[in-house]
């Protein structure tokens, strides 16, 4: 049995965070209901990556809404309103990222949603915390690692701002939401009492810098100093930290014991940097000299040399070379999930396992509105 | 009252991966008490290092380990671990992040402790999982980023791999970690059972990727297409990506390029109908780059948000932090150490019930909590 089997969401998020949080949920055993425009559905099912689609709706949706019903109301409508408020006396959670005013305009607002059920999770994402003057900005991820500061830390110092190639801010605020959803669940079975739960993109994307921003705060305002060179992975580690070029490929080195390394690569780092402040500070210097002798050699031979020693390295893969590696392969993490049509589409599982159980799922997303008459008359609406 | 009240979490675990879940547990209300080895500690205390100590260690650790307690015990140590295993028993949950295998040499594995708690959470974050060729290998944050693929995601092609520069995968873990643990939580309510719950790294650095491994999986396995000019996704079209301006730099998510064309009175860009977004990205972002230098980053703003477009101006911390939407937020703690040191940290994300999660405890110093956790939670016969 799934630790979440019994509970019912309502999903009214759009895009990726909010609905990556329903997924999540609709994995550990939750029943997830999008709510959803008649027709067209949410605004996602059109926001496309590399422009594929399944039919109507994007792969990405397919991605993100997989394990989840639909159900169609168009809120401004009195009746289709009425059968979603009944439903919402049944729901455990309910999720929304409208922007701050439009739940209100529909009467949907918190306060009137515990009036329908005093036991009710009221989880909201917002773009920037829903208040002051950023409150009716566009939520969207690229703009929220620009404004958040996130933009400094990858890359060179030639580089500009390098922000991070995926949807981050987006995803973490997605798994706050989970986690704050899932602590006010604890908390309501204390108190039988509703619990409103709020994240914001924004708060998300300062918590992932959470190490470097102490760091800021109690270095007398420093702004993050990465190498000039390529391969630089972390604006506050000091040498070998990072990537480097060998004949063939790529090898990541993290931290460790620099003179270890110098020994291993046989390199006289010991006469040059014997003490560990200046592997920071003279960390351009250090990273050109073990860059020049890392690419004479294969990333194997490197790999045969350091690995033995316990020095922390290892081959940079792409994902042609990943999923096809045993250490990828016995994680078992692809699955497939039947589409209407009866054709497979391949996609990642949960990441959690629960009592050594993987958690596997075949439904697909839905298409807009395709359960909404059984969940009318599942629940007599 | 915060929603983990009463919660008691024995944390076993170093670094950051779990360390950042039982922050969070702390932050929303659970006693969270670190068991750390005599003398050194979490490594992360000295090891993983800034270069900048506050209060003599690193200021990393006092970033991950504020509002925590810490018990310092000698787990191979026949006394120490009988005190141990009476806080487990007391316990809701145990959380570690050992490689496999130490656990169970020190007779601390999910089952041996279910036998004296069976209501108990056992939480534990691997590397690489429990078995496969990797499951030795080291659990490391840029070790895990270059396995997974994630390293060709951000930059320009042409400029190699670009590991995200922070540990993306231990905190992602993290929250794997406590999104598990919570849940099993909630049904030992019902159940009265506890539950093992497993997170890796590796499995957590494909979650981070799922949209873009999915499409690997569906676009006949083409490696990651990242564009050669501003590129802010290897899978989007242009406009998306950062430009430099005049005066700083612009960022502009996804949008029409004819609309773009209009609104910036860019002739060039008229060229590229908007179905060509994706195919001909590399050559829209010259041409916008090359015009975006043209003004300020204010000027372009000025234009673009009243028309709707997805844009916002790239800041520095310095810069976000004297921004009134920044303040609005009230983002920042002073937390405090039982020796009166005093520092500046980030608060929790999640607000619960209209409440900031804040919490004035700073980080532990290693082992001060010994006599206070034995005092109220050990009811051993004397000890001599």
């Amino acid at each position: 049995m799934r630790p979440l089997e019994g509970l019912l969401v309502l999903e009214f998020c759009q895009f990726l965070a909010g609905p990556s949080a329903g997924l999540r949920l609709a994995d550990l055993g939750a029943r997830v209901i999008k709510i959803e425009r008649p027709g067209k559905g949410e605004a996602g099912r059109k926001i496309s990556i590399k422009d594929l689609f399944i039919e109507d709706d994007s792969l990405v949706f397919h991605t993100i809404n997989r394990n989840k019903e639909s159900y169609a109301a168009n809120l401004k409508d009195a009746a289709d309103l009425e059968r979603v408020k009944r439903l919402i006396e049944r729901a455990d959670i309910i999720t929304h990222n409208f922007r701050p005013g439009v739940m209100e305009k529909i009467g949907l607002d918190y306060d009137s949603v515990k009036r329908l059920n005093p036991k009710i999770i009221y989880a909201i994402v917002t773009g920037y915390g829903g208040r002051g003057p950023w409150a009716n900005k566009p939520g969207q991820d690229l703009l929220v690692q620009s404004m958040s500061g996130l933009t400094w830390l990858s890359g060179s110092s030639n580089d500009g701002p390098v922000p991070f190639g995926l949807a981050a801010a987006d995803i973490f605020c997605g798994a706050h939401l989970t986690q704050g959803i899932l602590a006010a669940l604890l908390k309501r079975s204390k108190t039988g009492k509703s619990v409103l739960v709020e994240v914001s993109l924004l708060e998300s994307a300062l918590d992932i810098q959470f190490e470097f921003l102490t760091t800021h705060l109690n270095d007398g305002g420093k702004l993050p100093q990465r190498t000039a060179l390529k391969g630089g992975a972390h604006a506050y580690l000091s040498a070998p930290y990072g990537v480097y070029q060998t004949k063939d490929g790529y090898l990541a080195l993290a931290m460790g014991n620099l003179l270890q390394l110098g020994e291993a690569l046989r390199l006289d780092l010991a006469s040059g940097y014997p003490d560990p402040f200046m592997w920071f500070d003279k960390r351009d210097e250090i990273i050109s000299l073990i860059q020049s002798v890392i690419k004479t050699e294969t990333t194997r031979k490197w790999l045969s040399v350091l690995e033995p020693l316990n020095i922390w390295c290892a081959e940079v893969l792409n994902y042609q070379e990943i999923t096809q590696n045993e250490g990828y392969k016995v994680m078992g993490i692809a699955q497939q999930v039947e589409l209407p049509d009866g054709s497979l589409l391949t996609t990642t599982r949960c990441p959690i396992q629960i009592n050594q159980k993987k958690l596997y799922s075949k439904r697909p997303a839905p298409k807009p509105g395709v359960h909404t008459a059984l969940i009318n008359e599942e629940f007599e609406l | 009252m915060k929603p983990l009240e009463d919660y008691l979490v024995i944390d076993f675990s170093q670094f950051l991966s779990a360390p950042s879940a039982s922050l969070r547990m702390a932050d929303m209300g659970a006693r969270v008490i670190k068991i750390e080895r005599q003398g050194t500690g979490d490594i992360c205390r000295h090891l993983y290092t800034s270069n900048v100590i506050m209060n003599g260690e690193s200021s990393v650790f006092h970033a991950i380990n504020r509002n925590k307690e810490s018990f310092t015990a000698d787990l191979k140590n026949e006394e120490d671990k009988k005190l141990v295993l009476e806080l487990i028993e007391k316990a809701d949950v145990v959380m570690h992040n050992f490689r496999p295998g130490v656990m169970e040499r020190l007779g601390l594995d999910y089952d041996s402790l279910r036998k004296i708690n069976p209501a108990i959470v056992y939480g534990e974050i691997t590397g690489y999982g429990n078995k496969g060729p990797w499951k030795d290998k080291p659990g490391q944050d840029l070790l895990l980023q270059s396995l997974s693929g994630l390293t060709w995601l951000s930059g320009n092609e042409g400029n190699g791999p670009v590991p995200m520069g922070l540990s993306v995968v231990d905190m992602l873990a993290g929250a794997h970690l406590l999104q598990g643990i919570l849940a099993c939580l909630y049904k030992r309510g019902i159940s009265g059972e506890g539950a093992m719950v497993q997170v890796s790294m590796l499995e957590s650095a494909f979650d981070l990727q799922f949209e873009t491994i999915t499409t690997f999986y569906n676009d006949g396995g083409v490696v990651q297409p990242r564009s050669e000019k501003n590129n802010a996704h290897a899978y989007l079209g242009a406009p998306y990506g950062i430009y430099q301006t005049k005066d700083g730099y612009l960022a502009l998510a996804m949008g029409s390029v004819s609309v773009l064309s209009e609104l910036l009175n860019c002739n060039e860009l008229k060229d590229f109908p908007d179905e060509s977004q994706y195919i001909k990205r590399d050559e829209i972002k010259a041409v916008l780059a090359a015009h975006l230098k043209s003004k300020n980053t204010g000027d372009w703003l000025a234009v673009l948000e009243p028309a709707d477009i997805w844009c916002a101006k790239v800041l520095n911390w310095k810069e976000l932090m004297n921004e009134d939407g920044f303040k609005v937020l009230d983002m920042i703690q002073e937390v405090e150490m039982n020796d009166g040191y005093r520092y500046k940290t980030t608060r929790c994300p999640i607000k619960i019930d209209g409440q900031l999660l804040k919490s004035p405890k700073g980080s532990p110093m290693l082992g001060e909590d010994n006599e206070a956790v034995i005092s109220e939670l050990i009811n051993l016969p004397a000890r001599s």
